[in-house]
């Protein structure tokens, strides 16, 4: 067969906030960098982030400092979070904030123009930079076009199904391009991922068809670790209607910005389930909630900006118990605002304006006049590729993960803004290391059988096309329905079980799929193609799943309600055994920094 | 529940055609959601770009009924179902297949304005100081999610095929956002007067409604640009004085 071969230093699988911030700061090391997506530049997920990136600048409020973040975070994620990641990441977000600034980021500003900063869910300070509800777009356009001076060779609109290696090392990739269906082989010195994540293997998501879980899937197949599988986050507030847009995100801004959750008898629900580890925190009534929501110092914050674990979970009891809206959601109500503020309407469309477009253009409703409806929408992976906190690497020679779909950073429950920053911060980092270690390596030879028996399984469905073989759309879907019932935001062993006992099923379906057409631009193939990456994540979600027997954090068990002590002590790791077969075992957390325990104590 | 018929274009470069599908349509259906059930129904193979289903990533550009529209922002209901919904792809860049077309043309085209250049920062942990209200200007401009439907629409691109002379709205927007921002400090008049060719835009302001974004481009962007262009060209003093530099 022929390839098309290209060689680098240092490839990146990904262009997302992720990516983009590896391939420039590779780049700026001196070495040759290709970067690789599936769209086109400037579309990956990373655009879609509304709310804003968490960075302890303490521009707004100058309490703030690295330390409350990192506290911030680790209570965020119930103490499983690699505390070291979680240490750098707090420190470092400042700093890769500002940068974006120097690379033509434009955020909203403070009266004394610097930038500004808005509440969000667990994060104890006004925190998270934005622009409006685009942050996102905001970022990724910054990273992009200063991305496209900087001698990167970008790839768009190309996909990698397999990782190549030499030995134990990872030296390159497999992948076609969507146009025409070409293959093209990768030689590279050091390998990053920032893949993104896996929100496709659920039926309501707020993730696009890009996130099969591929960079996962690849990893693992290439021997590394991943780590925490189970702790996939249901953001509580998607759309619920019209059925065609159900799971599209509603921002956490909306509550940041005084909106409020109601169920059907018009209660603010939130008011009445409080986590101990918050009860300190959160507001008392609601008008200290609202003053909150406003800048006041004094006031503590209210039910609806506690984590998103828990929010979705009350939402979940509202619609068990009968008190949910009428198309199967709950009420968040910003509208109300206008009754304390002369300006509202206006105010909420400067705020908010994407959402005010979203429900004005998709759900025919004007946010400033009546409530919104919905319902949690599964939307981010805390698990992914185990790394190296400082390096990024995984336990794969010369394979770095970053941004979504590496794990550690977020341990159970990811608070909202702290992505964005995830991104910059292991980003740099990722592309750091992987330059380093690109200069080490004297070479990289990719082994022709290996390239030839990818090629040739990638080819396998069109043999089948004319047949009357199953297409990958039905699969696809069963597992999407299979997973969102059976791994969903409620858990349970028997529920769980079932939903293991029918992968055995629905790998033999994806094996024999066929596809019609030709190798141009193909949307059936590219699917069929992904469909093994979406059947191996959300196998390692149900096995993880199974495994952690208590509630903590995004992982819910209804026949496990409480958290175990012991179960805080170890991390599920998954790999791929030496007969195949997937394993799941837990594995200790490492002991924390004796300081950084301190910095905990200091701020419960 | 009833049904609707779409007609959309299948085919490549080398040529194609219009092919009806009918297909069920329920309340609040989208453009695109009608595309994705005859793609995972009745055509497997049907090629379209999509990323957010939310108007954020500028991915589901089309030519819907003849309007430049963004698939996944444009409801069933707007539109009259009871005669065949007409979707094809964009027609001022090549195709590749049915609804998807070669927009790297414009990917080139950023590539060849001068990037951001910020003044020194104002304070020693290196950031500045902005006003709200000089960074307003700029994110209306900024908002743009490079969906090209402008670049669409123009006739200097679509009808005179100018794309050489040309950089198109979407491109001067971005020029305006740089030029505009309070910190940059490089000049980009003589090669928008030149090479970008701000001159072939006589203001039509068909660009400016097409932008789902709702970015004024003409009115706030463009004739902006164009005003600095000519008190540069013919404001003799400066002339003067930058023949000496
Ligand atoms: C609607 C929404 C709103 C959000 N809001 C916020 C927010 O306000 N604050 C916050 O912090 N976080 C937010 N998040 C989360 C955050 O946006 C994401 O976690 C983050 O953008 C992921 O970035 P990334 O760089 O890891 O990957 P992405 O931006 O998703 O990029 C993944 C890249 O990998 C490429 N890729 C994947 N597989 C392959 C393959 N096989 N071959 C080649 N390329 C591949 C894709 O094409 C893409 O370029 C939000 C998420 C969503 C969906
Ligand atoms: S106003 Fe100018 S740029 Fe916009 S469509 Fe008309 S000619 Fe083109
Ligand atoms: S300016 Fe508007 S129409 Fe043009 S590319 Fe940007 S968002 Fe699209
Ligand atoms: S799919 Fe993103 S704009 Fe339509």
């Amino acid at each position: 067969m022929t390839y098309e071969s290209f060689e680098y230093d240092v490839l990146v699988i990904g262009a997302g906030g992720a990516g983009l911030r590896a391939a420039i700061e590779a780049s700026a090391a001196g070495v040759s960098v290709g970067l690789v997506c599936k769209s086109l530049l400037g579309k990956a997920h990373t655009v879609m982030a509304e709310g804003g990136m968490a960075a302890a600048l303490a521009n707004v409020d100058d309490r703030d400092n690295w330390k409350v973040h990192f506290a911030d975070t680790m209570r965020g994620g119930q103490y499983l979070n690699n505390w070291r990641m979680a240490e750098l990441h707090a420190q470092e977000a400042p700093a890769r904030a500002r940068e974006l600034e120097a690379w033509g980021a434009v955020f909203d500003r403070t009266k004394d123009g610097r930038i500004l900063q808005r509440n969000f869910g667990g994060h104890k300070y006004p925190r998270l930079a934005h622009v409006g509800d685009r942050t996102g777009l905001e970022m990724i356009r910054t990273l992009q076009d200063h991305g496209i001076h900087q001698g990167i060779d970008v790839h768009m609109e190309c996909t990698v199904i397999e990782l190549l290696k030499d030995g134990d090392r990872v030296v390159g990739a497999f992948g076609y391009d969507r146009e025409k269906g070409r293959f093209r082989v990768f030689a590279a010195r050091a390998v990053v991922l920032a893949s993104g994540g896996i929100g496709r293997a659920f039926k309501v998501t707020s993730n696009s068809w890009e996130y099969t879980g591929d960079g996962h899937a690849l990893a693992y197949r290439a021997g590394a670790e991943l780590m925490d599988m189970e702790f996939v986050q249901f953001h509580p507030t998607g759309m619920v209607w019209p059925p065609s847009v159900r799971g599209i995100l509603v921002t956490e801004g909306v509550r940041g910005e005084g909106g409020v959750l109601r169920n059907s008898e018009g209660k603010r629900f939130m008011f009445e389930d409080i986590p101990d580890l918050y009860k300190s925190s959160t507001a008392d009534d609601e008008e200290e909630g609202w003053r909150y929501t406003q800048g006041d110092k004094e006031a503590r914050r209210p039910p609806e900006l506690l984590t998103r674990d828990h929010v979705a979970r009350c939402i979940v009891r509202e619609l068990r118990e009968g008190r949910g809206s009428p198309h199967g959601g709950v009420f968040l109500d910003i509208a109300w605002i206008k009754a304390r503020l002369p300006n509202g309407a206006e105010h909420i469309k400067k705020k908010l304006p994407s959402m005010y477009h979203q429900f004005k253009q998709l759900a025919g409703i004007d946010i400033t006049q009546e409530p919104m409806e919905v319902g949690p929408t599964t939307h981010y992976v805390m698990g992914g590729i185990r790394v190296d906190a400082d390096t990024q690497m995984s336990t794969v020679p010369g394979l770095f993960a970053a941004g979504e779909c590496a794990a550690g950073l977020h341990g159970a429950n990811r608070l909202g803004g702290n992505s964005l920053s995830d991104l910059l911060v292991f980003g740099q980092r990722a592309g750091q290391y992987a330059a380093a270690f690109a200069k080490e390596q004297t070479g990289a030879s990719v082994n022709p059988d290996e390239v030839e028996a990818v090629a040739r399984h990638a080819l396998v469905p069109f043999e089948r096309a004319g047949s009357d073989a199953e297409g990958p759309y039905q699969v696809q879907f069963d597992l999407q329905d299979m997973m969102q019932a059976q791994v969903g935001i409620v858990r349970s062993q028997a529920e769980i079980k079932k939903a293991l006992d029918a992968f055995g099923q629905l790998y033999e379906r994806a094996g024999k799929v066929g596809v019609q057409g030709n190798r141009e631009y193909n949307a059936g193939w590219h699917t069929a193609l992904d469909l093994r990456n979406l059947l191996m994540v959300a196998e390692a979600v149900a096995k993880s799943a199974i495994l952690r027997k208590e509630s903590r954090g995004a992982h819910f068990r209804e026949d496990f309600l409480e958290k175990d002590p012991e179960q805080a002590k170890v991390n599920t790791v998954t790999r791929l055994g030496s007969g195949g077969e997937m394993e799941v075992v837990q594995a200790p957390l490492a002991p924390m920094r004796k300081d950084l325990q301190q910095i905990i104590e200091d701020n419960k | 529940m009833s049904s609707a018929t779409f007609r959309i274009w299948r085919g490549n470069a080398e040529g194609g055609a219009f092919e009806d599908y009918t297909t069920e349509v329920s309340e609040g259906m989208v453009v695109l959601d009608a595309v994705h059930q005859i793609q995972a129904e009745k055509a497997n193979d049907l090629a379209v770009r999509w990323n957010c289903k939310a108007g954020k990533c500028g991915s589901c550009s089309a030519e819907v009924n003849g309007n430049p529209k963004l698939m996944c922002m444009t409801r069933l209901n707007s539109l009259p179902l009871d005669e065949p919904v007409t979707i094809e792809p964009m027609q001022t860049f090549p195709l590749i297949r049915d609804l998807v077309t070669d927009v790297s043309w414009n990917h080139e085209v950023k590539q060849r304005i001068k990037k951001f250049r910020p003044r020194d920062p104002d304070a020693p942990d290196g950031s500045w100081r902005v006003d709200q209200y000089d960074v307003e200007r700029v994110q209306e401009f900024r908002k743009c999610i490079e969906c090209f439907l402008c670049q669409d629409v123009c006739h200097v691109l679509r009808d005179h095929r100018l794309h050489d002379k040309f950089i198109g709205p979407r491109y001067l927007v971005y020029t305006a956002a740089l030029e505009m921002h309070a910190l940059d400090t490089d000049d980009r008049l003589d090669d928008l007067a030149n090479e970008h060719g701000v001159g072939y835009c006589n203001i039509t302001k068909c660009c400016t409604k097409v932008c789902p974004e709702e970015i004024t481009i003409t009115d706030n962007a463009i004739i902006p640009l164009k005003e600095r262009v000519v008190d540069r060209m013919y404001d003799p003093l400066t002339k003067m004085l930058r023949m000496f530099r």
